[in-house]
Parts: C-alpha cells; sequence; structure tokens
C-alpha cells in the first residue's frame, strides 16, 4: 500500500507514532486530572513541592528523563520488576515509549486543567450543594462539565507533545523499528542513513499534517465546549 | 417553623442573632453589613456558626453543643442567590430539575414542574441557556431551581438587588403569589424599606450583628424611629386594606381598613381584594384641627402614640388609627408648634397622588400574622 508514497516501514512509524501518543494520552488522562485537582484545589503542607515535581519533566533534558525511566522502569528497575510481575513490560517495547511520552507530556496536561479548574466558579458548586448534590454529584455535575475546555486542551497538548517525542524515548526504549521507532526516530534514523533524505522528507510532511490536524480538532472542540460552557 | 440561634465571629465582626419565624415570608431587614447574608448562609449549611442552633419544622440542622451539622445538600434548604448562579452549561429546563437528581421521586413530581412553571412564568424559556436570558428572568428559574428541589425552606439573599427598577416590578408579583401560594416557608434578605413592606409577613430588623426588633410587617413598619437602626431607609407605615369601591368619574379607588378609608388613584382590582398600602412617612401632613379647603383626599383621625427625633431637625410621629398605625415625619419646629405630645388626637393628611403603584402590595399574609411570631425563646 502506498499512502503519501510511503513504503511500509514508514507506515509502520505513521501508525506507531499514533498509537504511542493516543495511549500515552488516555492513560496520563485521570493522574493528569486528579494531579490538577489537588494543585487547583488542595491546601496541603508540600504543595508547591508536588507542584515543582510535576512540572519537572518540563524543564529537565528530556534525556535525563529518558535515563530515569530507564533506572526505574528498566528490567532491573525497582518499578520494572514490579510491573513485570503483571506482565507489564516497559522496556525496549512500544509501552514504555508511550510511558516515556506521557510522562514528558504529563505537566502540559496538568497546566491546562488545572487553569480551567481554577477558573470555576465555585459559586456554583455551591449553588449544586443547596440544590441537594453531594460532594460526588458536584463534581460530576457541575465541575467536570465546566472544566471541559481545559480537559480537552490538556489531552490534545498531550496528544501532540507526544507525537513529538525524541530524546527520552530514544534513551527508554532505544529505537527499534516497528516497536519504538516513532516518526522522530525514524526520521532521525533516516537522516544518519545515506540516500534517506526523501523517506525523511515524506516522513516530515506526515508529521506536520498530523499535528495541524491535532490543532484544528482541537480548536473545534474547544469552541464547541466553550459555547456550551458559557451558557449562550 | 425556623428557629435560628446563633453566634459567630467573622474578624473583628461579632454576629449574635436569634429569631424564630413562622409561616409565609420573613424578611431579614437592614443596612448592608448588618449580618444578613451570614444569617441566612448559617442556615443553609454555606457557613458554620462557632455557637448555635438550628431547626426547621423540628428537624435540627446544627447544633454545636450536641456536635450536630448537617452539610448543605442535606439540609434541603433552597436557596435564590443574589447573582441567580444559574448553571451556564445547561439548559433552563435542566437547571430546574436539578434538584430532582437528589431527591426520592415524589409522586406528582410533573404536576409540581409544570404549576411551578406557570407560577413563575418561565415555560417560554425552558429550551433556553442561561446565558441568553434578562437579569430578570434569570431570578425567576433561580427561585424555580430552587422550589423544584422540594425545600423546606426557601432563602432569598437580596434576589432583586441586581435588577433595575422595571425588573424588579417585573418580578415582585411573583414573589407575592409565591407567599400566598406556596406552602414553604422564605426568609428574604433585604436592605430595600419599599421591597420588604410589600413583601413581608414578619420583619426581623437586625443591626451590627444583632436582631433590634421582630414582629408582623405592619408593627414593624409602623415603629417610630426604626430609621437610624435599619440604616436610612424610607420611613413608611404598612397599612392591611381591601378595595371598596371605584369611583370611574374621578378615576379614583377607595380602600378600606381598620383606620377608615383611604382615596388613591384608580386600581385595576375587582372589589374585595385584599392589599397594602405603604404611606411614607414623608408624604404624611399633621393637623391639630380638622382641615377644610385643602387639596388632600385624604384626612384620618388618630393619636399621637409615639415620637422620635430623626437627626436635628425632623421627628418621626407616630399615630394610632385604630388597630393600624401611620407615620409622619415633620420637623422639630412644626412638633413644638403643634404641641405634640403622647396621647394627643391629631388628623393625618395624605395626598391621593404620593400613593402611586410602587406603594402597593398585594395584601396575602400581611394582616393575619398570628401566634408564631413571638421571638424563639430556648
Amino acid at each position: 500500500m502506498h499512502f503519501f508514497g510511503l513504503s511500509p516501514d514508514e507506515i509502520e512509524a505513521v501508525r506507531l507514532s499514533v498509537r504511542v501518543a493516543f495511549w500515552a494520552m488516555l492513560w496520563s488522562l485521570p493522574f493528569g486530572l486528579a494531579t490538577a485537582m489537588v494543585l487547583a484545589r488542595g491546601r496541603f503542607l508540600g504543595k508547591s513541592l508536588l507542584d515543582g515535581f510535576v512540572h519537572l519533566p518540563l524543564v529537565m533534558p528530556p534525556v535525563v528523563t529518558g535515563y530515569l525511566l530507564l533506572l526505574l522502569f528498566g528490567h532491573n528497575g525497582p518499578l520494572g520488576r514490579f510491573f513485570a510481575a503483571f506482565g507489564i513490560v516497559f522496556a525496549f517495547r512500544w509501552t514504555g515509549a508511550a510511558l516515556a511520552a506521557a510522562v514528558t507530556a504529563f505537566p502540559l496536561m496538568v497546566r491546562a486543567m488545572r487553569l480551567s479548574l481554577e477558573a470555576v466558579d465555585r459559586r456554583l458548586e455551591e449553588a449544586a450543594g443547596t440544590l441537594g448534590a453531594g460532594r460526588i454529584f458536584v463534581f460530576l455535575l457541575v465541575t467536570l462539565p465546566l472544566t471541559m475546555p481545559g480537559i480537552v486542551a490538556g489531552m490534545v497538548l498531550s496528544f501532540a507533545r507526544s507525537l513529538g517525542e525524541f530524546g527520552a524515548t530514544i534513551t527508554f526504549v532505544s529505537n527499534i523499528p516497528g516497536e519504538t521507532q516513532t516518526i522522530p526516530l525514524a526520521i532521525y534514523s533516516l537522516t544518519q542513513t545515506p540516500g534517506g533524505d526523501s523517506a525523511a522528507l515524506r516522513l516530515t510532511a506526515v508529521s506536520v499534517i498530523l499535528s495541524l490536524l491535532a490543532l484544528i480538532a482541537s480548536e473545534f472542540l474547544a469552541r464547541q465546549i466553550g459555547r456550551r460552557v458559557s451558557g449562550d | 417553623m425556623l428557629e435560628v440561634d446563633i453566634e459567630h465571629r467573622l474578624g473583628a465582626f461579632a454576629l449574635d442573632v436569634r429569631f424564630a419565624s413562622g409561616r409565609g415570608l420573613t424578611a431579614l431587614f437592614g443596612r448592608s453589613g448588618a449580618g444578613k447574608t451570614s444569617v441566612v448562609n448559617a442556615i443553609a449549611g454555606l457557613v458554620r456558626p462557632r455557637r448555635g442552633h438550628i431547626a426547621v419544622d423540628g428537624a435540627v440542622l446544627l447544633d454545636t453543643e450536641r456536635g450536630v451539622c448537617l452539610p448543605a445538600h442535606r439540609r434541603k434548604i433552597g436557596y435564590v442567590f443574589q447573582e441567580g448562579r444559574l448553571f451556564p452549561h445547561l439548559t433552563v429546563r435542566q437547571n430546574l430539575l436539578f434538584g430532582r437528581w437528589f431527591a426520592p421521586r415524589a409522586p406528582g413530581a410533573a404536576a409540581r414542574f409544570d404549576h411551578v412553571v406557570e407560577l413563575l412564568g418561565i415555560g417560554p424559556l425552558l429550551m433556553r441557556r442561561p446565558g441568553r436570558l434578562s437579569g430578570g428572568e434569570k431570578q425567576r428559574v433561580a427561585i424555580g431551581r430552587a422550589l423544584l428541589a422540594n425545600p423546606r425552606l426557601l432563602l432569598m439573599d437580596e434576589p432583586l438587588a441586581s435588577l433595575d427598577g422595571a425588573r424588579k416590578d417585573e418580578i415582585l408579583p411573583y414573589l407575592e403569589r409565591l407567599r400566598d401560594a406556596s406552602e414553604v416557608p422564605i426568609v428574604y434578605v433585604s436592605h430595600a424599606a419599599a421591597e420588604v413592606a410589600r413583601l413581608a409577613t414578619t420583619i426581623v430588623l437586625l443591626a451590627d450583628g444583632r436582631v433590634q426588633a421582630v414582629g408582623p410587617v405592619a408593627d414593624i413598619m409602623g415603629r417610630a424611629g426604626q430609621y437610624p437602626l435599619a440604616g436610612g431607609f424610607e420611613a413608611g407605615a404598612v397599612l392591611a386594606v381591601t378595595v371598596a369601591a371605584h369611583d370611574r368619574h374621578w378615576d379614583l379607588t377607595e380602600l378600606a381598613g381598620g383606620f377608615g378609608r383611604l382615596v388613591v388613584p384608580r386600581l385595576d382590582l375587582p372589589v374585595g381584594s385584599a392589599l397594602r398600602v405603604r404611606i411614607r412617612a414623608r408624604d404624611v401632613i399633621l393637623a391639630t384641627d380638622r382641615p377644610s379647603g385643602i387639596s388632600a383626599l385624604n384626612v384620618l383621625a388618630g393619636i399621637v402614640e409615639a415620637l422620635a427625633p430623626i437627626g436635628d431637625e425632623a421627628l418621626e410621629v407616630q399615630l394610632g388609627l385604630g388597630p393600624e398605625r401611620l407615620l409622619a415625619r415633620i420637623t422639630r419646629r412644626s412638633g413644638d408648634a403643634l404641641g405634640l405630645a403622647v396621647g394627643r388626637p391629631v388628623f393625618a393628611l395624605i395626598k391621593t397622588v404620593a400613593i402611586d403603584r410602587r406603594s402597593l402590595g398585594r395584601g396575602g399574609a400581611a394582616a393575619d400574622f398570628g401566634e408564631e411570631l413571638e421571638v424563639f425563646d430556648g
């Protein structure tokens, strides 16, 4: 099959990239929302410490993040051994690429959700309480819908950042075609190969198109949801 | 029956409030900063007082001595906020039905929904979203939303404060209907004397975090010298009347009350309708002899019951007109010239045209305040 004139290997890289980014986004969603909730609403000692910790992947060199993941989630890492007991292996697998992408994109996701949560009018939650809604229902029926623009923005940011993940991925799970070689890694390999320029260019075009599509989709969703949430 | 007895401290402000109220509409009346909103927030469970006891119809909502403090969502207290607080992501219909998610399914719920929608005139708005409603429409929906959660008590915190004059006039009749037609007692916070005079069954006068007076609307509004307590409000007595006759030739209406008759501009109401009339103290002229050759159509005979100085130059005179009370505001000089003293018979003159539409409200429970009004004791 020649889609955009891509070779089977290149198509595999595109599919892998989308798969890695999608699962990275989905798995970090509940953790991102919980963290955003704690940071937006919680009042406890060490909150700024948690805030700093969450933002760490944003400021650390991705290679450092990848190396730390390797130490923790590698074959001999403590968490790696823990998950291996449940049959979940990250090292040199696409799941590891998804984990690396999720970790590096996490601060962006949390930030978008937190801002949106902080913008929710607490007085509306109070009003819901006087109408008989307990805390869980207030969250599900008022807080969550009003935070939706931020949640969508956070998901799109996470997805887009995951598509572009390079440093942490190559350090943690290496560059294995068909398993961990996502578009950026494939482009990198091609630029290191004599005569790989045209293939690199094709993948670059795909990458640009994917990024644009993600942006357009997020704009569209944000506008739809924004209209609903503003009450017009 | 609502019983409130709370103490609370907010910075330098101390709240110490104790009152009981019954059916109809109880107005928490006083200037801003008197503690009115803190009281309703404590009733709703949004503020937890340091010490206190709050019960509605025997159900204890708060008892600090026994460590009882029901969370807001289990109190069944409806709350209409000053700014409406409608959920922007839901339609009007979904807003109205919000409380039903958490209430046990009651028989006749659908009929009740239709009834409330009809009562508040919000039928045409049901599919709209709150962002597209006017201020008055928002408040009506907010009232309906609170009512449809089946509350045992409805709190309203200055629901008209953010509306202009025309919007207020649009909502007031709905509030009167609510007071008269619904069995849910209402606690209504306001600093506007005209609003309170028109709506209240009972008034709880608050100043500096304390209850200054509690009683039926006509009693409190007709008392001289309340002006400084409630903070510069436009003093005026409230009289309970019924429409007695219409004078088509002169376009006037005659109202009858315990004090005699009152002629006002023509009203479009059937004979026998119960009304309340607010007569501002500054619209009343006093005379010691029955005057003749004057334009004022209303001359009522009464007896001076009390005198209270207002500022340096004025006096508030409380008159007994049979069972009713009237307030007049005159200068100290006039009081001196007329030799006014408690027990002295006088005539009160009221210009017919001084009584406009805004002075009139539906009678409702204004006249039949009853036994449940004594200050809660215990």
